[in-house]
């Protein structure tokens, strides 16, 4: 679970998260969407101690993010950004081993390597544990990258836009794979995103933010209304009920 | 072992794969202690005639300086390296190399090539490191202090104060006196030759005493060469980390520079030639073989220097003429990336 009190950032004289209170349930996948500029990244940034809080505070399953240290934190909570770009050559099962180093500070037990391996296996990566992660294709790379989070044995996961450049299939993969993560293995999964049918398919709450602010939080079926998108949008969309799931429609 | 789930997939990837060619790094540590400890044995040997009691504590004091440089030099180059996350970089971008120079051509422009050159060593050693960690000192605390500076504002600010303390000196070398600047000139090269025994165990002493946080560090090291955000995000407290590895850095850099001159020139060459030689990336063992190839630069090139050259160029001139030639053909094999 994690909770936000009055969580605030500011640049300069602009504020770009505005004093937000909110509460994450543990166990399930949270979507935080909204238009640009409206601060979701921001947010999850700081859910993530990337950066710092101005005002307020931010509590993972009961730790302050801001005053815990790194490495206990590190064991509740795991991060995947973005951007991925390795300056170092590493095979792919060194990378994911950097899961590990929160419990062993870089000094790997039997324990150590059997998290490693099943992390491999539930990405479906083994084949490719000994290619240096700058061969692989760029599904390939996030892949290897959420096999790290995972060996983390992080409870709560945050993703920032998962889907980024990623086609069609792979976005598939990737939801269903967070699907997982959740259902099978219990986690905490928060994620930004853009597309808001793919967050409506796979998500159990819908965050929506603008300015700064979050103005809906609640499962699906409250938020994929015309009314509460166009509130969180400005845009208005249709929203057909597709095989039981919400689909917004807003291309033509 | 637990046995591989899809047997196919796996070898076709593995038949369509490059072989990659990997030496073991211990073995290459093993091979480069080897070589750095022939080419030490050479310098101390090579040529040996005379007074004994006289020349071998000459010679050993030279090669003790020269390890102690390549040792300073190539932690730091790869330390730094590691916390800007550029392979390109080395720890002159800071300008303490150019502030160096302007010191020396202050102390001489002031107080006259004469004094400078026959005050005592002790004392020209502390001004030196004393002002070049003072200057390190100021600007991380300035720029850290403010809380969201980055580290590329910081790198920034390096280059600018190079430009400026350069400007100075070049500015103060024009209206010298030109037989005081031929005997400035001088100093401004790195030389084994006039190094002080004493110096030598202080500076070996500050060196081994960084070498041990720096080597302590090495698994954090390994994780913040992810990046910021992903070494945040396993736990490593990435500030305080890059702080104190730019101490270490700094101090590094001063006690070389103060004891034979500016000498960061061969770290970029020896960092990218450690990188080169290891399959895999650990600071625990790219670590180790810079300073080996460091060793094997610094004394290979001094030996070539009195053997072939009989002493009629620079040092920086032999082993950046050979180190490009190596990478050369590093870069033509396709080794590099």
């Amino acid at each position: 679970m994690i909770t936000l009190e009055n969580a605030t950032k500011r640049y300069g004289t602009t504020t770009v998260v505005d004093g937000v209170s909110a509460t994450i349930p543990g166990g399930g996948v949270t979507s935080i969407i909204g238009p640009n500029g409206a601060g979701k990244s921001t947010l999850l940034s700081m859910m993530s101690r990337l950066l710092p809080l101005d005002a307020g505070t931010v509590h993972v399953d009961g730790l302050d993010v801001s005053t815990t240290p790194g490495r206990v934190l590190a064991r509740t909570l795991g991060i995947l950004r973005q951007e991925n770009q390795l300056t170092v050559r590493l095979t792919v099962r060194d990378l994911v081993g950097f899961g590990r180093f929160p419990h062993n500070g870089g000094r790997p037990t039997v324990l150590d390597r059997e998290h490693i391996e099943r992390a491999l296996d539930y990405l479906d990566l083994s084949g490719l544990a000994d290619r240096f992660v700058d061969e692989l294709s760029g599904g390939q790379r996030q892949r290897a990258f959420i096999a790290m989070v995972l060996a983390q044995d992080t409870d709560v996961i945050l993703l920032d836009e998962p889907l980024n450049n990623l086609d069609m299939k792979h976005s598939v993969e990737m939801m269903q794979l967070l699907r997982r993560l959740v259902d099978e293995l219990g986690k905490t999964v928060v994620l930004v995103i853009h597309d808001i049918n793919f967050a409506s398919c796979y998500s159990d709450t819908l965050m929506a933010m603008r300015d700064g602010a979050v103005i809906h939080q609640g499962p699906p079926e409250e938020i994929m209304t015309p009314a509460v998108l166009r509130d969180v949008y400005d845009v208005d969309i249709q929203v057909e009920l597709i095989r039981g799931h919400r689909i917004g429609v807003y291309f033509a | 072992m637990r046995a591989k789930t899809d047997p196919l997939p796996t070898a076709v990837l593995q038949s369509t794969r490059k072989p990659v060619r990997t030496v073991p790094p211990r073995a290459w540590i093993v091979v480069l202690g080897t070589a750095a400890a022939a080419l030490v044995a050479a310098f101390l040997l090579v040529g040996l005639e005379g007074n004994l009691a006289y020349v071998l504590p000459r010679r050993l004091n030279r090669v003790g300086a020269m390890i102690l440089v390549a040792v300073a030099v190539a932690v730091s180059t790869v330390l730094f390296q590691t916390v800007t996350g550029n392979r390109i970089l080395t720890p002159s971008i800071m300008g303490l190399d150019a502030l160096y120079v302007l010191i020396q051509t202050v102390l001489v422009f002031a107080l006259g090539a004469r004094t400078v050159l026959t005050m005592p060593t002790t004392a020209r050693f502390s001004i030196e490191v004393v002002l070049m960690v003072a200057f390190s000192w100021l600007l991380y605390r300035w720029l850290f202090a403010g809380g969201g500076r980055s580290l590329h504002l910081l790198l920034l600010a390096g280059i600018v104060f190079g430009v400026f303390f350069r400007g100075a000196s070049s500015l103060l070398q024009r209206l010298m006196d030109p037989s005081e600047y031929i005997i400035l000139q001088d100093l401004f090269f790195a030389s084994f030759n006039r190094v002080d025994p004493t110096l030598l165990y202080v500076s070996a002493l500050v060196v081994a005493g960084l070498c041990v946080p720096a080597w302590r560090l090495r698994h954090r090291l390994d994780v913040l060469a992810l990046g910021r955000d992903t070494a945040v995000g396993l736990g490593v407290d990435h500030r305080r980390t890059v702080t104190l590895v730019l101490v270490i850095c700094s101090v590094l850099v001063a006690v070389s520079t103060a004891l034979v001159g500016p000498a960061t020139f061969f770290g970029l060459l020896v960092s990218a030639l450690a990188y080169q030689l290891c399959s895999r990336f650990r600071h625990a063992v790219v670590l180790p073989i810079a300073v080996l190839l460091g060793v094997i630069a610094l004394v290979g090139g001094q030996l070539v220097l009195e053997q072939v050259f009989a002493f009629d160029t620079a040092l920086s001139i032999v082993i950046e003429f050979t180190g490009g030639i190596v990478f050369l053909v590093l870069l033509l094999k396709g080794r590099v990336r």
